[in-house]
């Protein structure tokens, strides 16, 4: 499947507006060769997942710190897998508290990155998943 | 189904699939080229180049708008960004201007990366238009890269080009160089609603009052490719003059007008012979690149590496030219 760059959505849902994390992580993700397609702040999961369609990425990355992850993440793996791209890894970051971790996990989640993360980590582990996705 | 057939059937992720095994020129991807080719041609490609931050991506949003609103026609968006020229990658960022088209099933907007194409598009941007054509597309718009001066390959994709300009950019001297703003079919500018609009839009059509009909000449592949001047009695039906329209893209200010205006290109296109030309010059552009990669490929795969570097380190010594080398090579 990947024969060109690596392609990420880095999506913004919810409503709270603070996006300097995901512009961290998508100017990490860039020096680190890929394609980062930057889609700005307040997407619903319909939105994401109709992005990540049109796109057709390897890797979703969302950044949520208004709490609202139990509710946004399971509807946005879902409508993913109705659109056909269960195999796209979701990566999640911002405020997450650790009794939330363990079930985003198994609900799908590939990777939680919370305040302190490196980015040097988050490219290797989007790396290795993809190369596992082809 | 095989992909072809389902995106023939307009599905979605199969369209999406194909545009990814176009964009890396996977062989998958050439095999479906071929097998939809015969389904292509009957897109309108409207074209949408300018500097960075002259609100590009705004317009293409209303104009996507505008078409779904008063002509109920299927939308495509293709919007390329420069790749950045040390790591390959690329921040691509202009959906965050189309957010008003997320949610309806009959606009499709992708993003695709420069990957080092310098006019302005990438390398397989003909060829993604194709696949949004076949898929049943009746409206393609493809927004270059912020362009400079000199990013005019869209002029030979698209049948309507649009160069968008803002107030305060330049001067009359801008206004008459050659390059970008030659290739407009319409100049829009956009941030009408900003002060020195007047100046702008003076000097611009300045400009376009000195245009008269010429011979238009292409560099293509180091060859001149001339389409000669209309004849000068027929002079009004067979020439384009360059309309200038102003928009503020943010608000909608300006777009049923701009719309009009593409509209009216488009009537010109089909009722001179030009849109039957345009084409021409889009085939006949890609063919000549595949024919010259393919035959670059070809002779690599049969000559040996060794007598490549051979060859290689005599014009590294300066025993022999690089242009002596080729003779020398295919002589």
């Amino acid at each position: 499947m990947v024969e060109g760059n690596i392609r990420v959505l880095v999506a913004k849902p919810g409503l709270d507006g603070h996006d300097r994390g995901a512009k961290v992580v998508a100017r990490a993700l860039r020096d680190a060769g890929m394609e980062v397609i930057y889609t700005g702040l307040r997407q619903t999961p319909e939105m994401i997942a109709e992005a990540a369609l049109q796109e057709d990425v390897d890797v979703v990355g969302i950044s949520i710190l208004s709490g609202a992850h139990m509710a946004l993440v399971p509807r946005i793996l879902e409508l993913m897998k109705t659109n056909g791209q269960e195999d796209v890894k979701l990566f999640l970051g911002g405020i997450i508290p650790d009794e939330d971790i363990v079930q985003l996990k198994e609900m799908g989640v590939s990777g939680i990155y919370g305040p302190g993360a490196s980015t040097e980590d988050i490219v290797a582990q989007i790396r290795k998943d993809v190369l596992k996705r082809a | 189904m095989n992909l072809s057939q389902a995106l023939l059937n307009q599905d979605r992720l199969a369209l999406s699939r194909t545009l990814t095994h176009v964009e890396n020129n996977s062989e998958e991807g050439r095999k479906v080229l071929s097998e939809i080719f015969p389904y292509t041609g009957k897109a309108h490609l409207i074209g949408i180049t300018g500097a960075p931050g002259t609100g590009k991506s705004t317009l293409v949003n209303q104009l996507a708008l505008y078409y779904r609103r008063e002509k109920d026609h299927r939308v495509a968006v293709l919007a390329v960004d420069p790749s950045s020229p040390f790591t390959g990658g690329a921040v691509l960022g202009d959906r965050v201007r189309m957010r008003d088209l997320s949610g309806d099933p009959n606009v499709f907007i992708r993003s695709m990366a420069s990957r080092g194409s310098l006019g302005g598009l990438a390398q397989s941007t003909s060829a993604m238009v194709q696949v949004f054509d076949a898929a049943g597309f009746d409206i393609i718009l493809v927004e270059t890269v912020g362009a400079g001066q000199a990013e005019v390959d869209i002029a030979k994709l698209a049948y309507t080009t649009l160069v968008v300009e803002a107030p305060g950019l330049g001067d009359d001297i801008q206004a008459i160089k050659a390059g970008i703003l030659e290739i407009a079919d319409i100049l829009v500018i956009n941030k009408a609603d900003r002060p020195g609009v007047e100046n702008t839009e003076r000097a611009l059509k300045g400009m376009l009052e000195l245009a008269h009909p010429t011979p238009r000449v292409f560099q293509h592949h180091g060859r001149q490719m001339v389409v000669e001047a209309p004849e000068k009695d027929d002079e009004q039906e067979n020439f384009w003059f360059t309309e200038v329209k102003r928009t503020v893209a943010k608000d909608g200010t300006g777009i049923n007008e701009l719309g009009k205006a593409i509209e009216k290109h488009v009537r010109f296109l089909r009722e001179s012979n030009e849109w039957d030309k345009q084409t021409r010059i889009q085939l006949q552009s890609t063919f000549d690149s595949l024919l010259r990669e393919t035959l670059f490929a070809r002779f690599l795969d049969e000559l040996s590496q060794e007598a490549y570097e051979e060859i290689m380190s005599k014009i590294l010594k300066r025993e022999i030219s690089p242009w002596g080398a080729v003779e020398e090579l295919l002589g």
